[in-house]
């Protein structure tokens, strides 16, 4: 008797009405965080940004729209914009073509020491944006920095790197090509790894060169991780702060200055906690816009 | 890409070969270069970081020695690492236990709640930043803590989709079966999955311990006295400092903070490429 009683309490969990409280247990802690660290900072910016508040106990003050309407008129802010879109556009298709390129390279099996070349291209990924900066900082040195001294032996003339608003753009992209691209080959690998091989084998066989199978093949199958990489790295721009801290200090002239490092300024140096918060609305606007529009333009170039 | 593809390496001439060396190594020169550049300036003096020499005529340890004396290194190192051994446990802790739980269970609310988290994915940091900061300093008095760059992040979003995508190819006979052996839920989840996916939490270790390791951003927000400093403040701290940039220190301890991390990744290669690519491939 006591054994069928005991096989049938054991039994009994497998009904789900019993063990129903631990699935919300288990997501529990998630979304206890979320609430507290995710949406109320995200309601109270909103909040925020419809005052002026120096962060002084009891100092908050309504002021509507004002926030917004300074920001239209703020030229830090368009500023700020425009360096974003610049160094995207200066470092965004470098990058890609980079790691598209290295990735179709490693994946043939033709060069030796493979995992080496892999592994010292993915190198920067791991190195904390400080110490690179730092770093290129003094390769980039005007007087004696090893950069100017390389391009000199082409006959090149000095670079003024980080003293001349377009070279300190140009300096961010190189610092962000470098950086980056190891994790785009790396994504580009695993990628290239789903194509099944018969396809291209097939494609070989029906008389296709390789930069045929390159097109007609390749290239459409990571059309998702192109898409997944255009997304992360408008994104990642808009949302850039330790690189241009560190390398150029937003300079010169705040040619460097990002939306992120506009924030922190207004918001820690200013003590605008009010506008600091309207800004990154406006810069989270800017984001889902740009994120919405490269969504449908992907969408109307597949149909 | 073995087999006939291989095969065929007859067609790709000795000089194809050849360029296709020429790129992958010129590259690696570019990505390695400035690491073999912090090493050497980080034992040369400081004269000589501005000098013409490539390589230290004086080689010497007197920048990691006057970083450890004049800097309280150590202290930024242990801070560093206690924040990310830390947040990386708990983290991978509470990710596994969401992902187990939207893998494994069917609930009220279950597809609803899994769309609001991966929602909060595509919300930028820097939107919270403000009043996340405001929270720290008035409600919790967290600032000049390790606790904010700790606690907001233990149960992240990505790590919960990350680890239910690996709990969705534990078979659920091995749940069943643990069941009927009398074993509760929580036993469940503890001796019969958490076994099965430690690759996935060693590749979503690897990621949390890299990011924390790295952060800048909220600490140098957060943290104002330089015994509470990580190692990417001290090092950025520097660079304030009156008179000429202490590049000889800063140098070393760029070092410093870099060493850990190549340790890191030469020891478990293979769970950074997964946790890396996991994100971007089915994303």
């Amino acid at each position: 008797m006591t054994e069928t009683v005991t096989i049938r309490k054991r039994a009994q969990p497998k009904k789900r009405g019993s063990w129903s409280v631990y699935p919300y247990l288990f997501i529990a802690p998630f979304f206890v965080l979320f609430c507290v660290f995710g949406i109320y900072p995200i309601l109270f910016s909103i909040v925020l940004s419809f005052q002026e508040w120096n962060g002084a106990p009891g100092a908050q003050q309504f002021v509507g729209l004002d926030n917004y309407t300074q920001l239209l008129r703020d030229n830090l802010f368009w500023e700020s914009m425009f360096n974003t879109v610049t160094i995207f556009v200066m470092h965004f298709p470098i990058m890609m073509v980079a790691g598209l390129g290295l990735a179709v390279i490693l994946n043939q099996n033709l060069l030796r020491f493979q995992g080496l070349w892999r592994a010292l291209i993915f190198l920067p990924q791991l190195t904390s944006m400080v110490a690179a900066g730092i770093t290129f900082r003094l390769i980039f040195e005007g007087q004696s920095g090893i950069a100017n001294r390389l391009i000199g032996y082409f006959g090149i003339s000095p670079v003024p790197w980080l003293d001349d608003v377009w070279w300190a753009r140009v300096a961010i992209s190189i610092l962000l090509v470098w950086a980056w691209t190891g994790y785009q080959m790396v994504l580009f690998l695993a990628a290239l790894q789903n194509i099944p091989p018969e396809l291209n084998e097939a494609a070989m066989v029906d008389g296709a060169n390789r930069w045929q199978v390159f097109w007609k093949i390749t290239l459409p199958f990571l059309r998702p991780v192109m898409i997944f990489m255009l997304t992360v790295s408008v994104i990642g721009t808009f949302a850039l702060y330790t690189e241009p801290t560190i390398l150029t200090g937003g300079g010169p002239i705040h040619s460097t200055t990002t939306p992120t490092m506009e924030i922190s300024g207004q918001a820690f140096a200013n003590l605008k906690y009010g506008y600091a918060a309207s800004l990154s609305y406006a810069y989270f606007a800017v984001v889902v816009v740009a994120t919405v529009l490269q969504n449908r333009l992907t969408a109307w170039r597949r149909s | 890409m073995t087999g006939k593809i291989s095969g065929d390496n007859s067609a790709v001439s000795r000089a194809n070969k050849a360029l296709l060396y020429v790129i992958v190594i010129g590259f690696c020169a570019f990505t390695t270069f400035p690491f073999v550049w912090m090493l050497l300036a980080s034992v040369k003096p400081l004269e000589e970081i501005f000098g013409r020499n490539f390589l230290p005529i004086n080689p010497t340890f007197e920048n990691f020695k006057n970083l450890f004396t004049q800097m309280n290194a150590l202290r930024a190192f242990f801070n560093s690492a206690l924040i990310a051994v830390t947040s990386t446990v708990l983290s991978v802790l509470f990710c596994s236990l969401g992902g187990f739980g939207f893998s494994k269970y069917n609930f009220k609310g279950k597809t609803f709640l899994f769309s609001l988290m991966i929602g909060t994915m595509t919300i930028p940091f820097v939107v919270g930043l403000v009043p996340t900061f405001i929270m720290m300093r008035n409600w919790f008095h967290w600032i000049d803590t390790p606790l904010p760059l700790i606690v907001p992040g233990l149960a992240n979003a990505f790590g919960i989709y990350f680890m239910r995508q690996y709990m969705d190819g534990v078979p659920n006979e091995l749940l069943e079966a643990a069941r009927i052996d009398g074993a509760g839920e929580p036993t469940i989840f503890w001796r019969v999955v958490t076994p099965v996916v430690v690759p996935a939490m060693a590749s979503l270790g690897i990621i949390f311990f890299m990011a924390s390791w790295n952060n800048f951003l909220f600490p140098s927000i957060v943290l104002r006295s330089p015994d509470n400093f990580t190692l990417p403040v001290m090092i950025a701290s520097l660079q304030g400092s009156a008179g000429r940039t202490p590049y000889d220190l800063m140098m070393a301890g760029s070092v410093l903070s870099v060493i850990p991390m190549l340790l890191v990744f030469f020891g478990l290669q293979r769970y950074f490429y997964a946790g890396i690519t996991a994100g971007g491939v089915k994303g």
